[in-house]
């Protein structure tokens, strides 16, 4: 699989490079600012892209406009968000419409290599992944709502499918059997009155949208 | 000790005289037009309407002579000419311009008359001696007669000397009190305007206290955080791409990998703490829920606010919630926090409440004061609310424009 890189820190892109290249993606072109980034996309039409959100020359959220683009042109492709603070707002505008292949971290996630090796495959594959943190901040803004019935246990569930998890990688995360985690889910599902769904990205969506995201 | 060497004691009444004396000649001048106005051109009302000329004439002329500044009266404003004039016309500081040209200014030019009037025949007298020894005994009565009267007349002529010069001075005394209360703003002018330019200078302190930060977050997040990150991803590689390392070095690895991560978390949430740039980019909304999320415990933000405000009001709002969120943590053991941000008429109003032990103080040093001052800069009230046993609610009302 091919990967296109932005980022303005020189030391950073050549970590993600490393990381990438572990993750068995090939980087085909590296950009310093949004505008690169278009334009090495048009080029190489890669499969994946993994973009700083904070780049020359505003410094502001350059990163997330430029993916809207490129969504809307490529609506395939895969794009994964790195960003030193996460903002509910920016995973709003991203998840509009189509949030497969659609991945939003802190940075100081590629640190954890084993699992940020994952979270490439997984939005590469058309998953999802969203940084806890906004997970975290979308939980801020919901008010005396069905989320109260839910237990803590259920809770944390919720807030790793929000974050694009598979049953397999909650049952991992929370080191419980995937049918319990099964059973967690369905009570989730019933007692938020959100649809069922097999595919992990409908379901996903779904918890999203109860989130207030799109 | 004193250093200057003053003048000798019998010349000290004379000093100064020069420009009174000056001053007094060219205001007796400045009469000649207002008396031409008062003749030629409508009487009272060609002195109305010249008065916006003649105030910067007296004025040039009391800088000129004395340099004494008189502060240019209130400008009154108006779109069309005939507004102008209207508003010139209501305005207390024009009338108080028309005093002094029709009434102080040729009164005190008159008495400058009889002032000059007196230098010339005290000067003529003091050199009465000179002119006899010139031009010989002469049947002018000051020039006849034996050389006593001429003698007298020179003593004569140096009182006069010593009148001329207090009477000038004492004259011109009079006119720049005049002057400066008719001429120029008023005591509530003067006193309006001072606060306009403490306004806005506290304005432009509050501005680049706020751009500061914004630089400092700016200079971290570019540097220190970026490079702090690209070490942990590099340790973060080593783990993954060097398995055959030895258990000691495994455990060095592992350490600063871990030590990075909390570097950086540490880092983070001070500069977020700082100035964030989603706050610039999408406002207030945007940025709160990040610190609410930040926070160890539960926190509900509602922000209801229909559209942007000043950069100086976001900045402060944020930073309001974000130290009473992080005062919640650090002295109210709450279990949870709740955040509401709403406007109401032309105030912000920001609660920050929590079911916390209370008895928060703002004089306790908790860093409610430095809040407290902060929301002040803006023209803001901030309150606390806290009995001892809880709970607390720390409300802050801010202006905001319409």
């Amino acid at each position: 699989m091919r990967a296109v890189i932005a980022e303005d820190s020189v030391l950073l892109r050549i970590g993600l490079v490393k990381v990438l290249e572990i993750a068995g993606f090939e980087v085909v072109a590296e950009a310093a600012d949004a505008e690169g980034l278009l334009t090495a996309v048009e080029q190489h039409e890669p499969d994946l892209v993994l973009s700083d959100v904070r780049m020359p020359p505003g410094f502001t959220d350059e990163g997330v406009r430029a993916s809207l683009l490129i969504r809307q042109r490529w609506p395939d492709m895969a794009i994964l968000l790195l960003s030193q603070y996460v903002e509910e707002r920016y995973a709003a505008d991203l998840l509009s419409g189509n949030i497969s292949g659609v991945g939003y971290l802190l940075k100081q996630r590629v640190a954890d290599v084993d699992e940020f090796v994952e979270v490439l495959r997984r939005v590469a594959a058309g998953g999802t992944a969203l940084d806890p943190q906004v997970v975290s901040q979308l939980l801020v803004r919901r008010h005396s709502d069905p989320l109260d019935r839910l237990t803590a246990r259920e809770r944390e569930v919720l807030e790793l499918m929000a974050q694009g998890r598979s049953n397999a990688g909650i049952a991992e995360r929370l080191v419980v059997s995937e049918s319990a985690v099964g059973k967690h889910i369905n009570s989730i599902l019933s007692k938020l009155d959100l649809p069922r769904a097999d595919a992990d990205h409908r379901r996903v969506l779904a918890v999203l949208r109860f989130l207030g995201v799109s | 000790m004193r250093v200057t060497t003053a003048s000798p004691s019998w010349l000290r009444p004379l000093k100064g005289a020069g420009p009174a004396t000056a001053c007094l000649a060219l205001g007796a001048v400045a009469q000649v037009a207002t008396l031409l106005l008062l003749v030629f051109a409508g009487g009272p009302v060609g002195v109305v309407a010249a008065t916006p000329v003649l105030t910067p004439i007296q004025r040039a002329r009391l800088h000129a002579c004395l340099d004494l500044e008189i502060p240019p009266p209130p400008k009154t404003g108006g779109d069309t000419y005939k507004e102008r004039v209207l508003h010139w016309l209501q305005a207390g500081s024009s009338w108080r311009q028309v005093g002094y040209h029709l009434i102080a200014a040729p009164l005190i030019a008159l008495a400058g008359l009889l002032a000059l009037a007196l230098w010339a025949a005290s000067a003529a007298a003091v050199t009465v001696l000179l002119w006899r020894l010139g031009v010989g005994p002469q049947s002018w009565f000051p020039l006849t007669g034996g050389i006593g009267r001429q003698v007298l007349l020179t003593v004569v002529g140096v009182v006069g000397l010593y009148l001329a010069a207090t009477l000038s001075k004492a004259l011109v005394r009079l006119d720049t009190r005049a002057a400066s209360a008719c001429l120029g703003p008023s005591r509530a002018d003067q006193l309006a305007r001072r606060v306009a330019e403490v306004s806005e200078s506290r304005a432009g302190v509050v501005d680049a206290a706020d751009a500061e930060r914004r630089r400092i977050e700016r200079d971290l997040h570019d540097g220190a955080q970026q490079r702090l990150v690209s070490m942990a991803v590099n340790l973060g590689v080593a783990k993954a791409t060097l398995p055959d390392l030895p258990e000691h070095a495994r455990k060095v690895i592992d350490e600063a990998h871990r030590e990075a991560k909390e570097a950086i978390e540490e880092l983070n949430n001070l500069v977020r703490g700082l100035h964030p740039a989603v706050l610039d980019d999408r406002g207030l909304d945007a940025a709160l829920s990040g610190i609410a999320e930040r926070a160890p415990l539960p926190v509900r933000v509602k922000v209801d606010l229909p559209q942007r405000q000043s950069p100086a009001v976001e900045a402060v709002a944020y930073f309001v919630v974000s130290e009473a969120l992080a005062n919640v943590v650090k002295h109210a053991h709450a279990a949870q926090a709740e955040v509401s941000v709403e406007r109401i008429g032309d105030t912000i109003l920001i609660c920050v409440s929590d079911d916390g032990v209370g008895g928060a103080d703002l004089a306790a040093g908790s860093g409610l004061a430095g809040l407290a001052k902060r929301v002040a800069s803006i023209d803001g009230t901030l309150s606390v609310n806290s009995p001892v046993g809880g709970p607390t609610l720390v409300s802050v009302e801010l202006p905001c424009a319409r």
